[in-house]
């Protein structure tokens, strides 16, 4: 054993001796390689994993600091990216509560006695979902959005002989993805309901919604930061008996009438926004809260009140005859965590953020949004999209037609402008989304702006496309 | 010393206009919601959240935290569930900006260092699995599942191949069954024989040109490496069908023995398990897969590719999956596997899974007399004790014993699993427990089960709970405090 690594494994040459002498005594072999006798020869790796060699922790961190630094972060780009993850501030408390060890390193709540802590925070974040959506119960969370969306529509589908499900083209293409892989195998006729101007109208979701649709899923504000009509959307599907799951933005529910109460029957939401990192893309947290007659359908875990032998109030896991450890094969999932840190740091967010607070960083994400719409606009190089209602986000039109090459050379300049469309709307590779979250600031969108008139000429003008344009429908 | 008013429910600690963070400053004309939603979306009222000050959340979470064990409080034992010890230094690492401040959707120019330790992860996870490609999209093992299979069912409908079912034995985790119905196969159970391992002739009568998978775990859930393991890939492989390792035990066999070269097709690891990753009361875990060659047109997307000295994100798989989950994956906890392999090279892997080892072998020598083993024999990083026959003479159970652990300041292991052994107590000590730490859990089991039997089976007798009525919560329903009193 090289010195380097025992960091992390305690035992003296004197332990090991030792251990294998009582190891040895009881009957077992006297050596390490004995240890492994039950693994046959022909399954025994006989050179070493080719793998570098050890590094100490200086020399770790080092070449740790070396990668994060060729990466553009915010340290060195502003971000107006959003496309379902989001740049909103985390408050110093979250990391610090978040970051204690008994949180950190302690894991599923089997035993009750020894996790009470973990079952009250996760009690408390469904109790805090449920406010926040507008619905009856929240499970203890899932892994991301997109796959909170995926089981939604698997509860949906275990409601009825029903085999159809909706999805709107205005929910994020990588959610409408993720739901399409998880009924690849399953018979389910996935169907998509095309985008008039950048929403999904309600008479267009009437005709194609009929009596064999389990299922529709639709997004609030939608994929292009547009807000759809989610009460009409909704009693649409209801008028032909499908249930809806709309995926929504948390952050929006500060200005944005709840999804419960606009009549859906499922509700997802990427959780990230709500005190976690962007960490390229995860760990994140995938929100799934319904109405009460679906409880025995959720997928996950749930944290249930009781009672102990004395009398006092506590939390355990609850309802666990739906899970895949009794239930196996007949189990409403293959889900046997949560994200419980990431459930524990949204809850902490909400908790010091309060009903003011959200509603303070969601009006300032809707002035900031809609003031950089327009700065954004009165540069000749962008034109609008969809001229609809939006939240914090919006599509703008590259002048030249080449979005890609637009967000590079914006990045050259020190912003991360926004997400090109082309790979997830052909149609729309001119079109670039935009974010603002309220950590941007007047400067920084002013600077955008200004780093956007500062660009060079595009090779043509001509394909400069009229605002509000209405687009040919997306599927 | 215990703060019973900052434990309170939020709810109830809430007081009308209090206030913590203030976090949307607003340096642009302000715009009236009335003004810029539409009615049918305004919303009347913000959310009844609950009103705190900054300090209450503090003491109110802090507070809580001490009602919990964990690694870095108390020995874990948790068999399957690999609780090592957390290093702090990937915590400072994985918090990096540069690392944990990227957007998912930026481009790959501002990505290379990212995309870099991405592919040289995939590439130590194929080395390690002794197989060819790596997706590291799947969020935790389970996901890992239902994405092999997936890829198998893909793979088998590429070749024009109808095959429905997937063999799983009856001592897996119930993942592996529920998984399989996921992806649309029938789960077919596979019994273990006497000596816990696969039973070949159950294995053989149920292997037929509609087997698509079997699922091993391997070691297994008994801790035991499956000696026939080359012989039933054999049979798998030559009834058509591939063999998907449920990677959850890879902490015994690092650099000892890898899938690919005993026959595995397909595995996912545990990175918060094998590589260190904090548990986190529940996740975030992460579930990569790695499979042989014929099956990597069928992975999902994206995955990282190299061309020259540039790193750069593979969308071209036109047999792709598609995706499982949105973006790149929980990077968070790739980051730290990265640096917990780095930081131990080769060498050090294999040296991990030696102690590992060496300490479940060294706790089943202390432990075997007064804690039956029934399977004892060639015992890896983990073994199940019996309390059946303490059951039987005293009354004590494998939860009483659990419970009354707590006491002495020891989590309990894993409980009644596996389903094949009665009153299963499943220990998994991992490397990075001391000796001093074992012997005082062998000394704690020891005098519990020298103890009067109602002192046991009312344990736990410190701390602030004693034995929640789980039919109570089951039948109450109180998912929520406003259902809630």
């Amino acid at each position: 054993m090289s010195d380097l690594h025992r960091g992390y494994l305690p035992h003296t040459a004197e332990d090991v001796r030792g251990m294998l002498e009582t190891i040895r005594l009881a009957g077992g072999p006297g050596d390490l390689e004995g240890l492994f006798a039950g693994i046959p020869e022909a399954c025994r790796l006989r050179r070493p994993l080719e793998i570098p060699s050890a590094l100490d922790e200086p020399s770790l961190e080092r070449h740790m600091r070396d990668l994060a630094g060729r990466n553009a972060s915010p340290a060195n780009a502003v971000c107006f990216l959003g496309g379902g993850a989001y740049d909103h501030f985390v408050p110093a408390v979250v990391d610090q509560l978040a970051a204690r060890g008994e949180f950190f390193t302690s894991y599923t709540p089997y035993q009750a006695e020894a996790s009470q802590g973990n079952l009250q925070v996760y009690f408390e974040y469904q109790s805090l979902i449920a406010a926040l959506t507008g619905m009856e119960v929240s499970n203890m969370s899932l892994y991301d959005g997109a796959s909170a969306a995926a089981e939604a529509v698997l509860m949906a589908l275990s409601t009825s002989s029903r085999k159809r499900v909706v999805l709107s083209a205005t929910v994020h293409p990588e959610y409408r993805d993720v739901v399409t892989t998880y009924l690849a195998n399953l018979g389910v006729e996935v169907v998509t309901a095309p985008h008039t101007s950048g929403i999904l109208e309600p008479a267009t979701l009437a005709r194609i919604v009929d009596d064999s649709t389990a299922c529709v899923l639709v997004q609030q504000p939608n994929v292009f930061g547009c807000i759809e009509d989610l009460t009409a959307l909704t009693a649409a599907a209801h008028e032909r008996g499908a249930l809806v799951a709309a995926a929504v933005d948390p952050v929006s529910l500060g200005v944005l009438k709840r999804p419960g109460d606009c009549g859906v029957d499922l509700v997802v939401a990427e959780g990230q926004g709500l005190g976690n990192h962007l960490a390229y893309g995860g760990p994140y947290l995938g929100i799934l809260a319904c109405r009460e007659s679906f409880v025995r359908r959720i997928p996950g875990r749930l944290t249930g009140q009781t009672l102990d032998r004395r009398g006092n109030r506590c939390w355990v896991l609850t309802l666990q005859t739906r899970e895949q450890h009794i239930r196996r094969e007949k189990a409403t999932s293959n889900v046997c965590t949560n994200q419980g840190l990431l459930a524990l740091r949204s809850s902490i967010h909400l908790a010091v953020l309060g009903p003011q607070g959200l509603r303070e960083v969601a009006e300032s994400c809707l002035a900031k949004a809609a003031y950089a719409r327009q700065r954004l606009l009165d540069t000749d190089r962008v034109g609008a999209a969809f001229d609809r209602p939006v939240f914090k986000e919006f599509v703008v039109r590259v002048a030249g037609g080449d979005a890609e090459k637009f967000a590079d050379d914006l990045l050259a300049a020190g912003y991360l402008a926004g997400v090109p469309l082309g790979r997830w709307y052909p149609e729309l590779d001119d079109c670039l989304l935009v974010a603002v979250t309220e950590k941007r600031t007047r400067a920084e969108i002013d600077g955008l702006a200004a780093a956007i008139d500062a660009l060079p000429s595009p090779a043509s003008r001509g394909t400069r496309h009229a605002e509000s344009a209405v687009h040919p429908a997306s599927v | 010393m215990r703060n019973q008013q900052s434990t309170r429910l939020l709810c109830e600690l809430s007081k009308p206009g209090r206030r913590g963070a203030r976090l949307g400053p607003n340096d642009v004309p302000t715009v009236a919601p009335k003004d810029a939603i539409p009615a049918h979306a305004l919303a009347v009222a913000p959310p009844p959240l609950p009103e705190l000050s900054e300090l209450d959340v503090v003491r109110h979470y802090t507070n809580l935290s001490t009602l919990n064990m964990s690694v870095d409080s108390h020995f874990y034992p948790l068999g399957s569930c690999t609780m090592k010890y957390n290093p702090k230094r990937n915590e400072r690492l994985a918090a990096l900006p540069g690392l944990a401040d990227l957007h998912p959707l930026q481009s790959e120019a501002g990505l290379q260092g990212m995309l870099q330790l991405l592919y040289e992860l995939q590439g130590y996870l194929a080395e390690i699995a002794g197989l060819d490609a790596v997706s590291l999209q799947p969020a935790a093992g389970a996901q890992g599942e239902l994405t092999a299979l997936l890829v198998a069912a893909a793979y088998f409908r590429d070749r024009g191949e109808q095959r429905t079912t997937v063999l799983v034995p009856t001592s897996a985790h119930g993942t592996n069954p529920a998984s399989a119905a996921m992806a649309g196969f029938k789960a077919v159970g596979i019994e273990s024989d006497a000596q816990g391992m696969v039973d070949m002739a159950d294995l053989r009568s149920k292997l037929d040109r509609q087997t698509a998978v079997l699922m091993v775990t391997n070691p297994n859930t008994l801790g035991l490496f499956e000696r026939n393991i080359r012989e039933i890939a054999d049979l798998v492989h030559a009834a058509g069908g591939l063999v998907y390792l449920d990677g959850a035990n890879m902490n015994a066999i690092l650099g000892a023995a890898r899938p690919g070269d005993f026959g595995a097709d397909m595995m996912h690891y545990n990175p918060h398990k094998t590589f260190s990753g904090p548990h986190g009361g529940g996740g975030p875990g992460a579930g990569p897969i790695a499979v042989r060659r014929m099956l990597e047109p069928f992975l999902p997307t994206p995955r990282v590719v190299r061309h020259g000295d540039r790193y750069a994100l593979d969308w071209d798989q036109p047999k792709t999956i598609g995706r499982v989950r949105s973006f790149f994956g929980n990077v968070g906890v790739l980051v730290r596997a990265y640096a917990y392999i780095r930081t131990l090279g080769g060498d050090g892997l294999a040296d991990v899974s030696r102690h590992a080892v060496l300490n479940a072998n060294y706790l089943l020598a202390k432990l075997r007399d007064v804690l039956p083993v029934p399977h004892a024999d060639g015992c890896l990083h983990e073994f199940v004790g019996s309390m059946a026959e303490t059951k039987a003479r005293t009354g004590i159970t494998a939860m009483d014993l659990a419970k009354r652990l707590l006491d002495y300041g020891f989590h309990a292991p894993t409980v009644y699993f596996p389903l094949t052994v009665r009153e299963a107590v499943m220990i998994e000590p991992t490397e990075t427990e001391s000796r001093e730490t074992l012997d005082a859990f062998a000394d704690a089991v020891r005098t519990i089960l020298g103890e009067p039997a109602d002192m046991v089976q009312t344990a736990p007798h410190s701390g602030a709970v004693n034995r929640p009525d789980e039919v109570q919560a089951a039948k109450q329903q109180r998912l929520a405090w406003s259902a809630a009193s």
